[in-house]
């Protein structure tokens, strides 16, 4: 597994305040503490799967850069919350992952859908599974 | 003592082995646990937004049921008891969340079925693991009639049982629960030094290649500290190591096979209770050979 495109740059121009407040507002966390140390990153399990790290979306929102909403990072998050025990600053970047995820699903965007689970799979998998794929990835 | 308790839907599925040598294993410590007598989903994932209170009804309601059959004298404490992980976290977050804010709460009690009396919030969530650790390390040494002798077991947490901090039922950086579970039963607990990273959770739904990467890099550290089993607490955990585990050899050439088992079944070996309490003919991989092997069936 290696790391897709995680060191992939970002845009540092400041762009919509509105978007870093609704983030702030639906996660509960105050964006503004992060100082960048990379800690949340350095721990998450899923971090090679990522486009961007974790640390680099939180600097994508308090630059209220609304292209954080189209990363793949946010679907990639499995809410394990290494990050949340992790951050000195007390940030629980799930919860801003969560967030994201809420401002595509609230819009209808399903990234898996139901419908293209195979019926044979489904009826191997624990209950837990689906519901909490769906749960998470499913409008 | 009678402890309400709650099973969740996996543990009548996938997971039964869980739920039988959970019940036996707690009758040997003198706790009967009692099925709430009509329980719903929990949801499986805490709903994290701050403004999504209508995820915390189904959680909520189960807990109604608890100070219904306490009241009831059915039970003999306001507490539920949970095997799953995930319905752990769920059912406790959503407590937690609306003992704290009582806007939530007015919330979830206005948004009740009209049958539903109003929850109190007298209900504890506890993992039996808790349950466990309560009755005391010793006393639970005491009880072992066939000790795990030579058995090397990893001690697996997964997420949910350590976190989130101050949720989880022990410390998130440092966990020793399981590993005096292992020593009180007599066998010998190995570290390795994912023994609480994620196995792949939900994603082995439609990104099984990623579920098995992470999967397999606890059974390959597994497999170097040279364990026989790994023992866990969460159904889908053991769905994604031991159930997919042949799938995941197919990616992984040369990975040796390791045993996945719950750590009630464990105890119920330990309390040498008969092979319908310790359910280990479900399991995958089968868990027996390495067991006669150490002349423990």
């Amino acid at each position: 597994m290696a790391f897709k495109d995680a060191r992939r740059t970002i845009n540092y121009g400041f762009q919509n305040e509105s978007f870093k407040f609704k983030v702030s507002e639906l996660s509960g966390e105050d964006i503004n503490l992060c100082f960048q140390c990379g800690g949340c990153s350095s721990g998450c399990p899923l971090a090679e799967e990522m486009d961007f790290l974790p640390s680099k979306i939180v600097r994508m929102i308090q630059l209220g850069r609304e292209e954080a909403l189209d990363s793949e990072t946010i679907w990639v998050c499995s809410t394990c919350f290494n990050c949340e025990v992790r951050c000195p600053r007390g940030i629980d970047v799930a919860n801003i992952m969560e967030a994201l995820r809420q401002l595509k699903l609230r819009k209808k965007y399903s990234h898996v859908s139901l419908d293209s689970l195979e019926k044979s799979k489904i009826r191997t998998l624990p209950q837990i599974a689906i519901i909490s794929n769906q749960r998470k990835l499913s409008a | 003592m009678r402890l309400a308790y709650y099973p969740g839907c996996t543990l009548k599925t996938n997971a039964k082995s869980f739920e039988i040598s959970a019940i036996a294993s707690a009758k040997v410590l003198g706790v009967e646990l009692v099925e709430l007598t009509r329980w719903n989903c929990c949801g499986t994932v805490h709903a994290l937004a701050k403004d999504d209170v209508m995820h915390y009804i189904a959680p909520i309601r189960n807990l109604i049921r608890v100070e219904e059959m306490r009241d009831e004298g059915i039970v003999d404490e306001n507490i539920l008891v949970t095997l799953c992980e995930m319905c752990f976290n769920t059912l406790k977050r959503a407590n937690t969340e609306v003992l704290k804010d009582g806007e939530k709460m007015r919330k979830v009690r206005e948004n009740m079925e009209e049958r539903d009396p109003a929850y109190r919030g007298e209900v504890e969530i506890k993992h039996f693991l808790e349950v466990v650790k309560d009755i005391g390390w010793n006393n639970i040494s005491n009880l072992v009639i066939k000790k795990l002798k030579g058995l090397r077991i990893i001690p697996y947490y997964g997420c949910l049982l350590l976190r989130p901090r101050g949720l989880g039922i022990d410390d998130p950086d440092n966990p020793t629960i399981l590993e005096s579970l292992i020593k009180s039963l007599g066998g010998e607990s190995v570290e390795i030094p994912f023994k609480s990273k994620c196995c792949g959770s939900y994603h082995t739904v439609h990104m099984e290649q990623v579920a098995s990467e992470l999967s397999h890099r606890i059974l390959s550290q597994a497999a170097e500290a040279e364990a026989d089993l790994i023992m866990l607490t969460c159904p889908l955990c053991s769905y994604n190591l031991g159930d997919r585990q042949e799938e995941i050899k197919k990616s992984f050439k040369g990975l040796r096979t390791i045993p996945v088992v719950y750590f009630t079944q464990l105890m119920a070996l330990a309390f040498n209770l008969p092979a319908e309490s310790t359910g280990f003919s479900e399991n995958k991989p089968d868990p027996t050979v390495i067991l006669k092997n150490k002349d423990l069936l």
